[in-house]
This record gives C-alpha cells, sequence and structure tokens, in this order.
C-alpha cells in the first residue's frame, strides 16, 4: 500500500504526540508556561511574606515627605519635598554626570586612539602606557584617588585659591559666578538659535557648491562667527539683562554663586579618564581594521594626512567603532552608580540608599532603581543602534 | 526537559524555604544553628569594635554577648555581623541576623512600618555636633552655612535637616553610606560639623588624628532612645531579648556583679532568688534553663559593670552614666521585675 502524500502535508496516520511540529509547539508552550508560572510565584510570595510581617508595601511612599536634604540638585528641592522629587533629583544627578562624561571620554578616547597610532614615538607611547595603567585598575579605587585628591590637596574656604575675586576653589568645591537672568533675557537665546539655524542652511549651500563648481567656502569661521555674533548683538540691544552673583565668604562657606561639588568632580574625573582608555583601544581596532590601502588610495589622491583620517579613515572606521562604544557609554552611565560611595548624590544613593533607608521599602526601591537605569541603557542603545544604521555601509 | 522541572522546582522550594520558616520559631533555629547571629555596628569604639585578634567588644556587643550567655551558657556562641546603617534592617528583615544590637533608635515608623519590634531602650542618647575647636563656636545656633557630614539612612539625616530648617538656618549636607567614611571627610576638612548620636561623637573623636582639636557642643538637638530590636512576629525571640537586658538592669538594683553572684545564690533575698533562679520557673516561661539569668550576670556582668566598662568616665570614651543612671539614682533605667 502506498502513502498518499499531497501538497507537503503531514501524514495523516502519525499521532499527536509523535508529530515534531506539535511537540515543538507543546514543549514551548509548557517552558513559557513554567517561567510565568515562576516569575509570578516570586511576586506572589515576596508580597505575601512582606504582608505577613507587618512591612509595608506598595507606591503610596513616594507622595510622602522625604525630610532630608541633598547637597546637589538640580531641580529646586528642598527638605518638604516628596520622595519621589528626591528620586528625581537622583536620576537627574546621574543623567548629568553621565551625560558629561559620556560626550568628555568620547573625545579624549578619540585622541588617545589616534596618538596611539601615531608615528611619533613618544606620543605613541605615552598613550599605551595610559592605557594600560588606567584600565588595569579598578574604577572604585580611581574614584577614592581622585576624591582623596581633590579633599587633601585643596585648603579649607578661609584660605581658598582666589581667582581674579570672582571664583574660588576650596576643599568644599569650585565656586563660580551664577548667572541671574532679567526680563528680556530670552532674545539672546533666541538669537543663538537664529544663527544655528543660519549656520545650518549657510553648510548645505557651501556643499551644493562645492560639488557644482569644486569651490570651498570657508564654512567654520563663517558660522563660528554667526553664533557668536549674533547673540552678542541681541545682549546689546537689549542692554544686557543679566547680572552675575558672585560667590561670597560668609560665615563658614561661601554663600552665592554656583558650586561644583568635590564629589560631582571627582566622579566625573574618574568615569572620563577610566572610559577614555576604552574607548581609545577600541579608536584604535576600529581604525586599524580599515585596510592600508585606503590610506594609500588618499594619498595618492593628494590629500594630506589630517583630511586623510577625517575624510576617508575615520568614516570607514565609525562602522566597526560604534557597537563596542555603545557598550562603553552604557558602562559608563552603570558605572556612576559608584557615585555611592563618595557621597555624591545620584540615584543610588539618594533613592535606593537614603529614601530605602527612610521608608524601609527595599523590594519597592530596588526595582525603580534598576527600572530607571534599565530604560537608560534601553535608550542609549536604541538611539546609538539608530545612528549605527545611519552610518553603516549602504548596500544598493 | 526534566532536569529543568527539577531545578525550577527546587528553586522554588528554596525560595518558599527561606519565606516562612522565620515566623515563629528563631528560638529552635538559634539553638539548632548553636548561634545566635546579631548585626552590630560596623567599627563603633565603646559601642562595638573588634580588636586586632577580631575579638568584638563594646556596650552593644555586651547585648549579643548576654542573650548568648541566656540561651546556651557561653557568650562565644555569636556571630557578629556588622552592618551599615544603611544595610541593617534589610538584614533584619530577611533573616540574615537573629536581631540587631546596633545603637538603633526607636521610632514609631520603624516599630510599624518595618516590620521590627523595639525590645527594650538599653542606651538613652541624644543627637549633637562636633565641629573644630579653631572655629570658636559655641552652640549649635551659629552653625548657619555649615556644611555637614553625616550617614545615610539614619535619623540623624533627618533630625539635622529638622533643625537647621526650623531655626531657618542653610546648610549643605554631605551624607556618606558607612559612618568611617563620614569621619574621614570631616576629618579632611570637607565639613565643618560631624554630626550623630552624642555617644557616638565621643567614641568617633577618639578616632580622629588630634581628638583634643575638637569639641562637642552643648546642644542635644533629638531623643534617641537606643535598642536592640526583632523581627515583629516572632513574640517568645523578642521577649528572650528584652529579659536578657532586663536582668542585667535589675541586677544592678539588686546590687548583683559578675563577682558576687555565686554568693548571691544563697541570699534570702526573694527577688534575687527568682532572677537567678532559685525560686520559681521563670527561665522554663522564656523556653530556656532556670539559671538563664545567672549566666548573663555572671559571664557578663551587670548593666552597670557593661556600661563603666565601655563607654564610662574611665574608658577613652569617658561618658557619665547622666540620664542612663537606675530610677533609683534619677536615672532612666528602669526595669519590671522578675514575678
Amino acid at each position: 500500500m502506498a502513502v498518499q502524500i499531497r501538497g507537503g502535508a503531514a501524514p495523516p496516520s502519525v499521532a499527536v504526540w509523535n508529530d515534531p511540529r506539535a511537540r515543538a509547539i507543546f514543549f514551548q508552550a509548557m517552558a513559557l508556561v513554567l517561567v510565568i508560572a515562576f516569575g509570578w510565584y516570586i511576586f506572589h510570595n515576596t508580597y505575601t511574606n512582606l504582608e505577613k510581617r507587618g512591612i509595608a508595601s506598595g507606591f503610596a511612599y513616594l507622595n510622602s515627605t522625604a525630610g532630608f536634604g541633598i547637597i546637589m540638585h538640580l531641580i529646586p528641592y528642598s527638605e518638604e519635598s516628596s520622595y519621589g522629587r528626591a528620586m528625581l533629583v537622583g536620576l537627574l544627578n546621574t543623567l548629568v554626570v553621565a551625560a558629561i562624561g559620556v560626550v568628555f571620554a568620547t573625545v579624549l578616547g578619540f585622541i588617545i586612539g589616534i596618538a596611539r597610532l601615531s608615528r611619533n614615538w613618544l606620543i605613541a607611547r605615552i598613550a599605551y602606557v595610559y592605557i594600560e595603567v588606567i584600565r588595569n585598575i579598578p574604577l572604585l579605587l580611581q574614584i577614592f584617588f581622585w576624591y582623596q585628591l581633590l579633599g587633601k590637596s585643596l585648603p579649607g574656604p578661609r584660605q581658598s585659591f582666589n581667582i581674579l575675586d570672582i571664583a574660588f576653589l576650596n576643599n568644599r568645591g569650585l565656586y563660580v559666578p551664577a548667572p541671574v537672568f532679567e526680563e528680556g533675557f530670552w532674545e539672546i537665546p533666541v538669537g543663538f538659535v537664529i544663527a544655528c539655524v543660519a549656520s545650518y542652511f549657510i553648510h548645505r549651500w557651501a556643499r551644493k557648491r562645492q560639488e557644482l563648481t569644486g569651490q570651498q567656502f570657508p564654512i567654520f569661521l563663517t558660522t563660528l562667527g554667526l553664533i557668536v555674533a549674533i547673540p552678542f548683538i541681541a545682549a546689546i540691544i537689549t542692554g544686557m539683562p543679566l547680572h552675575w552673583e558672585i560667590p561670597a565668604l560668609r560665615g563658614f562657606n561661601f554663600q552665592g554663586g554656583m558650586v561644583l561639588i568635590p564629589e560631582f568632580v571627582s566622579l566625573l574625573f574618574a568615569l572620563i579618564i577610566y572610559t577614555a582608555a576604552f574607548i581609545g583601544e577600541i579608536v584604535r581596532s576600529g581604525i586599524m581594521a580599515i585596510s592600508h590601502g585606503q590610506t594609500e588610495a588618499s594619498y595618492a589622491l593628494g590629500l594630506r594626512p589630517g583630511p586623510t583620517l577625517r575624510l576617508v579613515i575615520i568614516p570607514q572606521a565609525m562602522r566597526v567603532i560604534i557597537p563596542p562604544l555603545t557598550s562603553q557609554y552604557l558602562n559608563l552611565t552603570k558605572n556612576s552608580s559608584l557615585a555611592t560611595a563618595i557621597a555624591y548624590p545620584d540615584l543610588v544613593a539618594v533613592f535606593s540608599g537614603t529614601v530605602l533607608n527612610q521608608t524601609g521599602q527595599a523590594v519597592e526601591c530596588m526595582a525603580i532603581t534598576m527600572g530607571v537605569y534599565l530604560t537608560i541603557s534601553l535608550l542609549t542603545s536604541m538611539f546609538m543602534n539608530w545612528f549605527n544604521a545611519k552610518v553603516a555601509l549602504k548596500e544598493r | 526537559m526534566k532536569k529543568l522541572t527539577v531545578l525550577a522546582a527546587g528553586a522554588a522550594l528554596a525560595i518558599f524555604a527561606s519565606g516562612t520558616a522565620m515566623a515563629q520559631q528563631t528560638l529552635a533555629q538559634v539553638k539548632q544553628r548553636g548561634q545566635v547571629i546579631c548585626g552590630v555596628s560596623q567599627s563603633l569604639p565603646g559601642f562595638a569594635n573588634p580588636d586586632a585578634q577580631g575579638n568584638w567588644a563594646g556596650f552593644d556587643v555586651d547585648m549579643c554577648k548576654s542573650v548568648a550567655a541566656a540561651i546556651f551558657g557561653d557568650t562565644k556562641r555569636v556571630k557578629y555581623v556588622p552592618t551599615t546603617a544603611r544595610e541593617r534592617f534589610t538584614a533584619l528583615q530577611s533573616g540574615e541576623v537573629d536581631f540587631l544590637a546596633r545603637n538603633t533608635t526607636w521610632t514609631m515608623s520603624r516599630d510599624t512600618q518595618l516590620g521590627f519590634d523595639f525590645v527594650g531602650i538599653n542606651f538613652y542618647d541624644g543627637q549633637g555636633f562636633m565641629v573644630r575647636k579653631d572655629l570658636n563656636v559655641k552652640n549649635a545656633k551659629q552653625l548657619a552655612g555649615a556644611a555637614v557630614c553625616t550617614q545615610t539612612g539614619t535619623t540623624t539625616e533627618l533630625n539635622v535637616a529638622d533643625f537647621f530648617r526650623s531655626n531657618k538656618m542653610d546648610y549643605k549636607v554631605v551624607a556618606f553610606e558607612k559612618n568611617d567614611e563620614v569621619l574621614a571627610a570631616y576629618d579632611s576638612g570637607r565639613c565643618d560639623v560631624f554630626t550623630t548620636d552624642r555617644s557616638g561623637l565621643a567614641a568617633d573623636r577618639t578616632k580622629l588624628k588630634d581628638p583634643n582639636a575638637h569639641i562637642i557642643l552643648p546642644d542635644v538637638i533629638s531623643k534617641e532612645p537606643l535598642g536592640p530590636l526583632v523581627r515583629h512576629g516572632d513574640n517568645n525571640w523578642g521577649d528572650i531579648i528584652r529579659w536578657a537586658f532586663f536582668a542585667m538592669v535589675n541586677a544592678e538594683e539588686l546590687g548583683i556583679t559578675a563577682a558576687n553572684v555565686d554568693q548571691m545564690l544563697n541570699s534570702p533575698n526573694p527577688e534575687i532568688k527568682r532572677l537567678l533562679g532559685k525560686e520559681g520557673d521563670f527561665g522554663k516561661m522564656l523556653g530556656l534553663e532556670n539559671n538563664w539569668a545567672y549566666n548573663v550576670i555572671k559571664m557578663v556582668g551587670n548593666y552597670a559593670e557593661s556600661y563603666e566598662r565601655n563607654v564610662g568616665t574611665k574608658t577613652p570614651i569617658g561618658l557619665e552614666r547622666g540620664v542612663n543612671a537606675l530610677w533609683t539614682a534619677g536615672g532612666l533605667q528602669y526595669a519590671p521585675p522578675v514575678r
């Protein structure tokens, strides 16, 4: 008896439990159910046990009054603010150190990476030693090192370094004048925006012209002039609606002005210097991944080493550099949580430190903190993936 | 697949087991383990401080020892777990330690929201300030604009905020996780003021580079009733800690010391007889031997002995008894009778 096969369908004589497709679906479904059941079980068990021991749970505490002070806050915050607001303060402190850190670590990392490949023996060696020393010392130690260095080497407030009578440096931080905006100030940032938009169009026009005629236009100087001049003219017209509040020594400390606290500075230094060492290696490997033929070809076309690097090598190297660069950005952001060791009020120190302790709601605080870090990381990598897709080789 | 299922079931069981096991039978667990796990400060001279050999000593450590003496008749059967201010509550909630003897302030929210029971007050304290002598500050009202070093997650951090806010004074708080970090930052000049409980100030001053260059201001800005605490729900366990402490206070009141406790066994005084287990079944009521209090007094001493040995005027900490004197001497220490 011949088996009838119609259009590739499974033979009807096979039982369901012997059908490989049905089995695959069954086991996948079972695995999914198990994972969900396990997750639900952990959640339920935690919740029941918290309740049984009379430990408060839920998120209502976010609205209660915090009652503690935070040394650095970018948004208005006082002891009367809520725990939720304290979390926001911590989050912004994390973001500001991460954002500034990412920018400077990238700049420094590119310099180091390119210096590492320099034909100048001394420069290449310095970059090499920098990378090997920095990336092999634990970050936490480096943070402590900078913090101790700042704390021990700077004088007290009454013996501050006086910089032109407007800025003061002591072991409480760097005190600089704070801008106080007056009426009509809005015209200056508006002028700045107009200058930026104009620069963009000039840039486009110059490019088109170069493509058509081959003539170059001094873009950099022109746009720089615009961006400085327009806000400046706006400021003169409006009669300088801005004055500076200069810090002054009153009582124990300087009052007024803005202050960069040593905790912030030492954390930022450590993060930049540490991450730049890794970025340097990434940049070096990215550049070395580009065939030397590209350099020779661009020399043959008459380009000098500078433009060769800038216009030929780096754009191609970026394709290799960006994916590992993304993980360095993520690392820097996550490493900023080591701030808690030196009293910089970041998200971890404020929220899963002080708030957790004052409320005792460990599970909720930890869950929120982890959720926030996860969100920051996912957003960063989303952006970097988009950027990567933009610079990737477009195959048509 | 089968392996995976077994693994998942095992993991689930482990979580379940650790979740429910600690509800009522801490004493049984402790007896089975042969050790009390006691959460203490990391290093606070006079209260809980390990020596070069790693032997813990101090006023809070004596609390741990007295519980071990009451249960096992052996003060060595304690495992000390040093905790930071930030870790301590989670350590107790999760069952990592059996109880905390860690200069912790009894507050309403900790007693209710955190699921704890404070069993007594072994040290009446209040928060104070320490400053450098050369600042010429005479009292806390002159501290406007000062940078204040303190520890995160403490009542101290909240009290200092309350104090400056209610006096309409500006301040900068620099909050560290570990007490040693706070002290190092203060010593290096990061802050003008170091604030914590006054007992802690006295203890920490001994650790500074030049203790004599610093003064403790006379102001007391808060009530800090410090005492041991247990998880809410296991009342028998809480009773044991409470009565181990009361035994020491009662012993001082009755004049029983580590040195004379053996003679006191023959005392005709019925109160002494009940405390030392010669009369009645008071140990059994706690689930312990009847000589529980005898062991505590013999091995750790009474309240006064523990106080003078660790933090009293003859020690570097140099604290007067003050409000911690017995009620009969005008203080606040008062223990219910053994009856």
